[in-house]
């Protein structure tokens, strides 16, 4: 065992994949000659050379129609994102050709390649660099979205999405970077499925599901939670779409309470999508309304106590389970 | 000792003085920005203007108070040089509530409706078809305001770029477009990102004038850009400016540089800087007296510090004003005919 961060670990999938598979090329803006706007890709150009590493101009939009030409050519493209702000622009040709070009051709072409970025808030950047658009391509048949948490589930799932044969936008979180966390030695490979959640700490008297920045302010939550007697079962849903809906049921089963925890806007967003689900498959399981945790409804402030207050925070998950976790429940 | 009624570019001392005093004041501003950014007090993404005074206020010169302005995030120096009072940017930069965003912008989103101040925009290339929009409006409404749209050269690598210029030609709107080539795109030098090494064959390819700029020479930057604002004004159509310039700080504050040396950056420093080649200018012309520089470059160096201390006196926007400002009515997702408990 060793102890690596989340920056490192995603450097490492890229670097083995490109190792393991001659097809396998990454692309982006400041990715080689800066070494990433977030240095996942430092080192990469110097070992890969110009061929496989490559600066593109400023423009997403041929990033990403080139990412589907070379993967239509025989290619595996990665290509990064500055953020995930910027996919906007290249949003028509991941909706409107990526996401349909497999079934509107009649199952004839495959477009396996890799969209990586950033998104997420926290650092005072504002309304145009501090957003989430999980929830947007979610909604998308045809595409995969993942959003791991943890080092071991970035490498491991990135590793997934190189060799995926369909489009996967493998969304990072720009506040998780420097998150440490513990892996096997580099020799032993290994993969995690893109479409798993994995329970991250196990509890019985409520579900606590979430995903990216927000799995850690969970635990941690959790933990304040146990203090109170109220044991938490935190689920990392790690994949966005598919959604791994029989490990969420299983949990409902067993906690009939759940909290869903996101950073992102409420309405029409992937946190509502997921209760109209469990509703679906666990009513009868329910004993309280599910309650959801998220960011405030309003574009992100720059204002240090204004974004601060748009934030989600651990107290309000902390608040959100008491209020539904009966009294009597409470161990003293 | 001048000093006559003498004229540069049909500029008087007056306004080459006032010049003179805005280039001073963007760089004094912009160190004490960057010294509050280091203390805390200043968050998120921040660009320098420092090395490129010249293009705003030689540029921003050439208009009238009523044209209006679009900018990148890079856009201290345009709010600046279009007379902005330098506390109510600093306070925005503090993210306070006398801030000309109400402190909900911060370095790359000032808007300022009465100097025509339409925004930093920090999804690059925004402002360029939002610009040709503004433009329309003029021209549709019989008004002859000019709108001038700030882009770097990375800009003009989105797709953004090649859409606008089309239309503005087309539609002959007034709008200047003023690439503010500091020949890079974060790390990206120019020559690496674009096919051609000038923009006058794209200006040509959309059938509009073009002119490349020495953008360290706040006069060559005011005349050039005066000719492609009376064309506006005239309703001649666009003109495309690529205005070359350099910026002495990394792209934003968090930004090592490795992907240029510090020996390229002291030649620009010590032999291209605008404002020691403006003063230079008005010596050798006899149009101005260092000791008048000294007093200018005084005075921005104290509404600097004032402008700091206005900002860290001003109170933080309350926490009321996390739901204002989203919609007109402040309504929000959700309309209730019911009242809930
Ligand atoms: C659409 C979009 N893509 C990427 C970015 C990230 N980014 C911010 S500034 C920048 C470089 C822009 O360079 P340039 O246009 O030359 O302006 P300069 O910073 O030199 O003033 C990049 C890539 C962004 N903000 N928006
Ligand atoms: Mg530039």
């Amino acid at each position: 065992m060793r102890t690596i961060t989340y920056r490192d670990a995603l450097r490492e999938a890229i670097r083995e994949e490109m190792l393991r598979d001659e097809r396998v090329f990454i692309m982006g803006e400041d990715i080689a000659g800066y070494g990433g706007t977030y240095a996942v890709t430092k080192g990469l150009y110097e070992e890969f050379g110009e061929k496989r590493v490559r600066d593109t101009p400023l423009a997403e939009e041929v990033i990403t129609g080139v990412a589907i030409g070379a993967a239509l050519g025989g290619l595996r493209p990665i290509m990064e994102l500055m953020t995930i702000n910027f996919s906007l622009l290249a949003s028509d040709l991941l909706v409107n050709s990526a996401a349909k070009m497999r079934y509107m051709f009649g199952g004839q072409p495959a477009v396996p390649f890799v969209v990586r970025m950033p998104s997420g808030g926290g650092a005072q950047r504002a309304a145009q660099h501090s957003q989430l658009f999980e929830t947007w391509y979610a909604h998308v048949p045809g595409l995969k979205v993942v959003m791991p948490a943890t080092p071991y589930d970035v490498k491991g799932m990135l590793k997934s999405a190189v060799r995926d044969p369909d489009p996967v936008l493998f969304i990072e979180h720009e506040l998780l970077y420097n998150v440490k966390g513990e892996m096997p030695d580099e020799e032993d490979e290994y993969t995690v499925p893109l479409d798993r959640g994995e329970v991250k700490r196990p509890g019985q008297d409520i579900t606590i599901i979430t995903f990216s920045r927000m799995l850690h302010l969970s635990l941690q939550a959790a933990e304040d939670l146990a203090k109170e007697g109220i044991e938490a079962e935190v689920i990392d849903l790690r994949s966005i779409r598919p959604i791994d809906i029989d490990l969420l049921v299983d949990s409902v089963k067993k906690t009939n309470r759940v909290v869903i925890a996101e950073e992102g806007w409420k309405y029409y967003g992937t946190g509502q999508g997921l209760a109209a689900l469990i509703y679906e498959n666990a009513f009868d399981y329910m004993d309280a309304p599910i309650q959801h945790v998220t960011g405030a409804d309003v574009p992100m402030p720059y204002s240090k106590v204004l974004e601060r207050a748009a934030l989600p925070k651990k107290s309000d998950i902390v608040n959100a389970a008491k209020a539904i976790v009966p009294a009597a429940l409470v161990r003293k | 000792m001048a000093i006559s009624n003498a004229t540069l570019a049909g500029l008087t001392r007056t306004e080459l003085l006032e010049m003179h005093y805005k280039m001073a004041l963007i760089r004094r501003f912009e160190e004490k920005s960057a010294e509050e950014y280091t203390r805390g007090r200043i968050g998120g993404f921040m660009h320098l203007y420092i090395g490129q005074e010249a293009v705003g206020v030689g540029s921003i010169t050439a208009l009238r108070p009523d044209d209006k302005v679009l900018c990148s995030y890079r856009e201290h120096g345009h709010a600046l040089a279009k007379g902005m009072d330098p506390g109510a940017v600093m306070a925005e930069l503090f993210g306070k509530v006398t801030g000309c965003s109400k402190g909900k912008g911060g370095s790359m989103h000032m808007w300022s409706n009465e100097l025509g101040l339409y925004g930093g925009n920090a999804i690059v290339a925004a402002q360029l078809p939002i610009a040709a929009g503004v433009a329309f409006a003029a021209k549709y409404q019989g008004q002859d305001t000019v709108i001038a749209c700030y882009f770097g050269d990375g800009a003009v690598d989105e797709g953004a770029f090649h859409e606008s210029l089309n239309l503005a030609s087309v539609w002959k709107l007034p709008v200047v477009y003023v690439c503010e080539n500091n020949q890079y795109s974060m790390g990206m030098a120019v020559g690496k990102a674009w096919a051609v090494d000038s923009l006058l064959p794209r200006a040509e390819a959309y059938n509009m004038p073009g002119d490349q700029v020495e953008g360290m020479d706040v006069i060559a930057v005011y005349e050039s850009m005066k000719q492609a604002v009376e064309r506006a004004r005239d309703n001649e159509g666009p003109t495309l400016l690529e205005i070359k310039t350099y910026r002495f700080r990394g792209h934003s504050m968090t930004d090592p540089a490795y992907y240029r040396t510090r020996e390229e950056e002291q030649q620009w420093r010590t032999t291209r800087d605008p404002i020691g080649i403006f003063e230079k200018k008005l010596l050798d012309n006899g149009l101005a007296t260092q000791s008048e520089f000294n007093d200018n470059d005084a005075r921005a160096t104290q509404v600097s510090e004032d402008a700091a201390e206005f900002a860290e006196n001003s109170p933080d926007p309350s926490l009321d004003e996390l739901y204002t400002d989203v919609m007109a009515d402040n309504s929000t997702a959700l309309t209730s005919r019911y009242e809930r408990k």
